[in-house]
């Protein structure tokens, strides 16, 4: 029998963690109860992108946009959706009420997007090797093989302006380039999935969702490059991915398009995967590749760089995840397409993990150029809860902070890095008017100094320097000086470290002092914390208006600070509060306020 | 999530909490040893590995693998010191990761993490008294959408309250075997 219906789940690791593999094994047991089991194939795809409105479930052809989905709408959506063919209205997604935003494309989330890298990623099952062959998959690894020399296939990624995706845009083809031109028999081809970027996942749903785009992409680099040999140094804390790159290897292997003599072609080629270990600066190239050999992730000073002297000292290509997923894409439509895409600094796409306080958190492709204000904005639908929008911080513990005034540049690594930030890997957490600047900013720093590797000096101690500084400010205990102090030590680090993480550590700092100085000199001059975040600069109080006596703070104060009698008004002791704001989440009135 | 643990996997999950007699373990060790003799840069493998089926690894066994593999014990050392995954003393029945990406950070995942530290009366990379739970930060999850996160064993809790950790902690505490895992409630 003919199949009438697929119901899509995503499998990605938010909405998995929100039980969408009890909604898939309800949807089977309900098909089979129902008796249409035979009219509906049900597939766990990777992550649709949309993961605030998670669990997703879309059922095709219909294209019905099923969001937050519990395991119990199961029944209801085969009773009424399958069998009897009507929407189950009540978890379509549709913020109006009116039956025109349930499509897919009508969902404003989407329409700017432009997927080349999440191409898969909500189609296909990615445990299945069959789905994404149906998508043209290693049809690119057939092209390059047989209708292409290894110049050919350099050739396209040269008109196809590809630059790397990892952060810092290097040209993807001059990278191929070097390695090719090293006469050498060993070389080796490496997949940087070690994605550290806190607020960042790009590469963690491209790799559940479509594992076999980057084994191709692999493949592709080996013949290129002359190696035989490839490596994909993921994170340990992504085992979904790594089960699913363990299963797309096997299959890929079962169907010859890896391993000894590929399609026939004469050409070999095999991945391992190797697990990171918890160490943020392995993200950086040569750290990574001393972790793979066994050692403590240290980078290396550069020159030499991988691409003539990595892996065990032999050329070695590296490349990020996203980088790698562009790649099939290019060689089968052409770099002449790809070039088209994006703006005259920077071509195709780029994929950013849209977070924070923004309404709709997810992953998000758009073409390179678009603006800020229409990620955050059109895609992104706004601050949450309607507050003030204060910031964009794109490029992690790299970059720096954007604001209002600068909202409508479009998007490349030229006009970020003009800004003062930077792309990094694609993490784009917005700050509304609760969030602290120089808070934030400190977060960054203490994420880059518990990350310093330790090597080189200028990191080590000029990193906890500026850590301590601001620790200083955000207590009240900020001189003026400071803010000077900080700035020359910036500049040192920038100059002197070894790697990236040090080199752009200082960043955060100096865009903040840039584009927010006023906030740091309410802390320092006024000691006042204007977002009401940094505890030695505020106070919880209790308004004697609003207060009905209830008591349900005092109950919940950890510490005890909080006394009254019932139905009467309460009071808040400074000197026994810690500031952990329980109260102020408990109390049911708007009574408690942060001075 | 259990299913996809195989060997060298490190694992969040340690089985085994207190310190084990390094003696009797030594015969799985040289098996894992032997399966990773021929790869290059076998040392992170082999020490996943071991972590992962002894819950830490014992300054015994790191001689042991340092004699095994040839490879000075200051190395060993050094490697297992380097990575925030090593750890040399036991861990508690249960990890508890309170994700500190930026996201959690912004949506109050520091919040929820001084609610555990009261709570448990433990400091990060500490182990409770009772062996039950260790805390730890991690660095996100790749859920930012249902941020601020916690990770308890394999389980993901979501849009977790500072107010709510005792409620969260109860159902492991007595490691009762009822469904808590990866609920969408507000916990």
């Amino acid at each position: 029998m003919a199949i009438k219906n697929y119901i899509l789940i995503c499998g990605g690791t938010a909405c998995e963690s929100s039980r969408a593999d009890d909604i898939y094994k309800n949807l089977i047991a309900e098909c089979a109860s129902q008796g249409v089991s035979d009219d509906v194939q049900i597939v766990k795809t990777g992550c649709f992108g949309f993961c605030e409105q998670g669990p997703i479930v879309k059922i095709l052809p219909e294209d019905s946009f099923y969001v937050q989905v519990k395991p119990e709408d199961a029944k209801e959506l085969v009773s009424e959706h399958i069998v009897k063919g009507r929407e189950v209205t009540r978890l379509l997604y549709d913020k109006n009420k009116s039956k025109k935003h349930a499509k897919v494309e009508d969902i404003q989330f989407y329409q700017k997007q432009f997927r080349i890298v999440l191409r898969n990623c909500g189609f296909i099952n990615p445990e299945n090797i069959d789905e994404y062959i149906a998508r043209e998959g290693y049809a690119a690894l057939e092209k390059a093989l047989f209708n292409m020399t290894p110049d050919d296939v350099i050739g396209e990624l040269k008109t196809a302006g590809i630059r790397g995706r990892g952060g810092a845009g290097f040209p993807t083809w001059m990278k191929w380039n070097f390695t090719k031109q090293v006469e050498n028999d060993t070389k080796y081809v490496v997949c940087n999935a070690d994605e550290g970027d806190p607020g960042a996942y790009m590469d963690r749903s491209t790799l559940e969702g479509d594992p076999h785009s980057i084994l191709e992409a692999m493949t592709i680099a080996g013949y290129t490059c002359g190696a035989r040999q490839g490596y994909i140094y993921i994170r340990a804390e992504y085992p979904l991915a790594i089960k699913r790159l363990e299963i797309a290897m096997q299959q890929a292997r079962d169907y010859g398009l890896l391993g000894e003599d590929i399609l026939g072609s004469g050409f070999s080629f095999d991945i391992e995967i190797r697990l990171g270990a918890g160490a943020f600066v392995c993200g950086e190239e040569t750290a990574l590749l001393a972790s793979i050999e066994g050692e403590r992730g240290m980078p290396r000073p550069r020159p030499p760089f991988p691409a003539v002297k990595g892996l065990w000292g032999q050329p070695t290509v590296i490349n990020n995840v996203e980088t790698w997923a562009n790649i099939p894409m290019i060689i089968l439509k052409g770099g002449d397409w790809f070039s088209k895409i994006g703006t005259e600094d920077s071509k195709g796409t780029k994929v950013f993990a849209l977070t924070g306080k923004i309404r709709n958190s997810g992953l998000v492709e758009v073409p390179m150029g678009t603006t800020l204000r229409e990620i955050i904005f059109d895609i992104g639908g706004g601050i949450a809860n309607d507050k003030e929008f204060k910031a964009v911080q794109t490029g992690g513990p790299s970059g720096g902070v954007i604001t209002k005034a600068d909202l409508d540049t479009p998007i490349d690594y030229g006009s970020l890095m003009g800004l003062g930030s930077m792309m990094g890997s694609g993490g784009m957490i917005v700050m509304d008017e609760d969030d602290c600047i120089v808070d934030v900013t400190k977060f960054y720093l203490g994420f880059s100094v518990d990350e310093s590797c330790g090597k080189c000096s200028p990191c080590r101690i000029g990193g906890r320097s500026l850590y301590n500084i601001l620790d200083k400010i955000t207590k009240g205990e900020g001189e003026m000086e400071d803010l000077e102090q900080m700035k020359s030590i910036g500049q040192a680090m920038k100059k002197a470290s070894l790697c990236g993480l040090g080199q752009t550590a200082p960043n955060p700092i100096l865009s903040t002092i840039h584009y927010f100085e006023d906030e740091y000199l309410a802390h320092i001059k006024d000691k006042r914390c204007p977002a009401g975040k940094c505890k030695e600069l505020i106070s919880f109080n209790i308004l004697a208006d609003k207060c009905i006596g209830c008591t349900a703070c005092a109950r919940k104060c950890p510490v005890g600070a909080i006394t009254g009698e019932r139905r009467q008004l309460h009071r808040i002791d400074p000197e026994l509060c810690i500031k952990c704001g329980v109260c102020l989440e408990t109390c049911k009135f708007g009574a408690i306020y942060v001075r | 999530m259990a299913e996809i643990q195989t060997d060298c996997r490190t694992s969040t999950h340690a089985e085994p909490c207190r310190e084990i007699d390094p003696g009797s373990v030594i015969p799985v060790v040289d098996e894992i040893i032997t399966q990773y003799r021929s790869t290059r840069g076998a040392l992170i493998p082999v020490l996943q590995s071991v972590q992962n089926l002894l819950g830490y690894l014992p300054k015994e066994i790191l001689t042991h693998i340092s004699r095994e593999l040839s490879i000075p014990y200051s190395e060993v050392a050094g490697v297992v010191t380097f990575y925030s995954f090593f750890s040399t003393t036991p861990r508690g029945k249960h990890i508890i990761r309170v994700c500190l990406g930026t996201a959690c950070y912004v949506r109050g995942g520091k919040e929820v993490l001084q609610a555990l530290t009261r709570e448990l009366k433990i400091k990060v990379g500490q182990t409770t008294d009772d062996h039950q739970f260790s805390l730890e930060i991690g660095r996100c999850f790749g859920a930012c959408g249902l941020a601020p996160v916690v990770m308890i064993d394999e389980d993901v809790h979501q849009r977790v309250k500072p107010n709510a950790i005792g409620l969260l902690l109860a159902a492991y505490r007595d490691d009762d075997d009822q469904d808590r895992g990866g609920s969408d409630e507000k916990a």
